[in-house]
């Protein structure tokens, strides 16, 4: 009972695409296919469910990377 | 359900001698009773509103179907005074509801975005017509100026925003108001007020502020006294299709799809409802007994909309119709989603090519494919609708969409389009 909670993020993180900035560069799909497809003409199609710890990393990246500023990590409550 | 006729009912709209009329003020408040509206800002009058408001259940009529109360909370809890925005866009074409509201009954509108600005605290009154109905801007303009000099501390205005289908999306009407383009803006948190400068806005449907000022009068249990405990009252519906008498009807919440029809004098069987409007749901004409209802509408995958029954005769072609229809929301985009601006067209073309007997094996499951990807990826709901409405037809129509898929073109599909449509559907007027 004492023991720390297995791992899992406090407040958990998530993906999101803002669609009306999405120029579908794609950059999000090749840094996070995990989480991340694209449709035929090449705008995103994301997993919105909380990531594992693991990925927050290179979701992290992926927002950075997106030139349109459209690819967004935001907090979710972690009992989602 | 029971299965008692429901007698048409005049809450709303009263017909009587000589048709419809635009009551002026006097003949207004003789009808429905006087006005009781605070000249200062009076919280426990306000309070006493808000209460009976929330009581009546009213949802909102402007297709959103958010509860009325729930809108002014949220602009409470900022603490600032409110610009009140009365939605009378209509964008739909299949609606004529608010024309319908703002012609005969213009003071009652005016009414109740009277008392929500008194209630809320706000001064400022923007009623919203679009530029190409200048008969309803009359009617306000009219309206409101025989309303002056009564002492009230509301200024009401008349905005004149461009007649395009998503306008009358709260947001984009918001921003247009701002002075930006009118196009939706994407909502992080729909609890949160929009806003113009830095006032809150509230938001009503004209028909939602309408049955307010009837709350107001005779209050919630009055109101709760017809329609259903999860739907109460009366709401206005656009009738069209192959009835004689096509046109908007004031009905309980909850009467019966087919009913609805029936007072509007049906010609012939029908193949099908398109309930909602061009963004909601064709029904089986087996459903049509499916009561008018949010609630038991979306048990059978459909929508109260605007509250719009288009009842499509046997013999004319539903995918052609739904066809027509999706070309014709593709042009209405806003232009700012990847998934509305290639997908909505994408599906539109496989439509015509499959109403005309030339779409490949693949077309049916190339619809529901990029209908399931398009669904929920738009900074509104326009693409969404407009799926819903495609993928609906796909099974409301699945004995024609099979014989067309197969080669065989719809006969029916040269025949003049029996959905309205302001103009030929026309390339999209912003996008570049």
């Amino acid at each position: 009972m004492s023991a720390p909670a297995p791992v899992r993020t406090r407040v958990a993180l998530r993906v999101r695409v803002d669609p009306v900035a999405c120029d579908a560069y794609g950059y999000c799909a090749e840094l996070l296919p995990e989480r991340v497809t694209l449709d035929e003409w090449g705008y995103p199609v994301v997993d919105g469910t909380p990531l594992d710890r693991e990925l927050v990393d290179l979701a992290t990246r992926a927002a950075a990377e997106c030139p349109r500023r459209a690819f967004l990590l935001e907090r979710t409550a972690a009992d989602r | 359900m029971t299965t008692t006729t429901r007698l048409p009912v005049e809450r709303l709209l009263h017909t009587g001698p000589g048709g419809p009329t635009d009551p002026g003020l006097a003949d207004h408040l003789a009808l429905h009773g006087p006005l009781v509206v605070p000249r200062r800002d009076d919280p426990v009058w306000a309070e006493a509103l808000r209460v009976d408001v929330a009581a009546s259940g009213l949802a909102g009529r402007g297709g959103g179907g958010f509860p009325a109360a729930a809108k002014w909370d949220a602009v409470l809890r900022t603490n600032r005074r409110p610009v009140v925005v009365v939605n009378a866009m209509e964008g739909e074409p299949a609606s004529a509801k608010d024309r319908a509201l703002l012609a005969w009954s213009p003071h009652l509108v005016l009414d109740g975005a009277e008392l929500v600005a008194a209630a809320s605290g706000a001064r400022a009154v923007l009623v919203c017509v679009a530029d190409d109905r200048d008969d309803s801007a009359r009617a306000v303009l009219r309206a409101v100026a025989e309303r002056t000099g009564h002492g009230s501390p509301t200024r009401f205005s008349v905005e004149r925003p461009p007649a395009r289908y998503v306008t009358g999306e709260e947001s984009a009407l918001v921003s247009w108001i701002e002075g930006r383009e009118a196009r939706p803006v994407l909502r992080v948190d729909k609890s949160v007020p929009l806003t113009v400068g830095r006032r809150p806005v509230l938001l009503h449907n004209a028909e939602t502020l309408a049955q307010v000022a009837l709350i107001a009068r005779h209050g919630a249990a009055w109101f709760r006294s017809l329609g259903s405990p999860d739907a109460p009252g009366t709401t206005l519906v656009t009738v069209s299709g192959a009835v004689a008498t096509p046109g908007v009807v004031e009905v309980e919440l909850g009467t019966p799809v087919d009913e609805v029809v029936r007072r509007c004098g049906p010609l012939g069987p029908m193949a099908g409802y398109l309930v909602g409007g061009y963004g909601g749901a064709w029904l089986a004409p087996d459903l049509g007994h499916t009561p008018l209802a949010p609630g038991p509408l979306s048990r059978v995958g459909a929508t109260l909309g605007v509250g719009i029954v288009v009842a499509l005769p046997v013999g004319s072609c539903g995918i052609a119709e739904t066809a027509r229809v999706a070309r014709w929301m593709a042009g209405e985009s806003a232009g700012q989603c990847g998934p509305c601006v290639f997908g909505l067209p994408a599906v539109a073309e496989d439509l015509e090519l499959l109403a005309a007997g030339r779409a490949d094996a693949e077309v049916l499951s190339r619809i529901e494919d990029r209908s399931r990807s398009i669904a929920g990826r738009g900074a509104c709901r326009h693409p969404d609708g407009v799926v819903r409405m495609v993928r609906t037809a796909l099974g409301v129509f699945a004995a024609d969409a099979a014989r067309h898929a197969a080669g065989d073109p719809c006969e029916g599909r040269h025949a003049p389009s029996l959905l309205p449509f302001p103009s030929a559907p026309a390339v999209s007027g912003g996008a570049s």
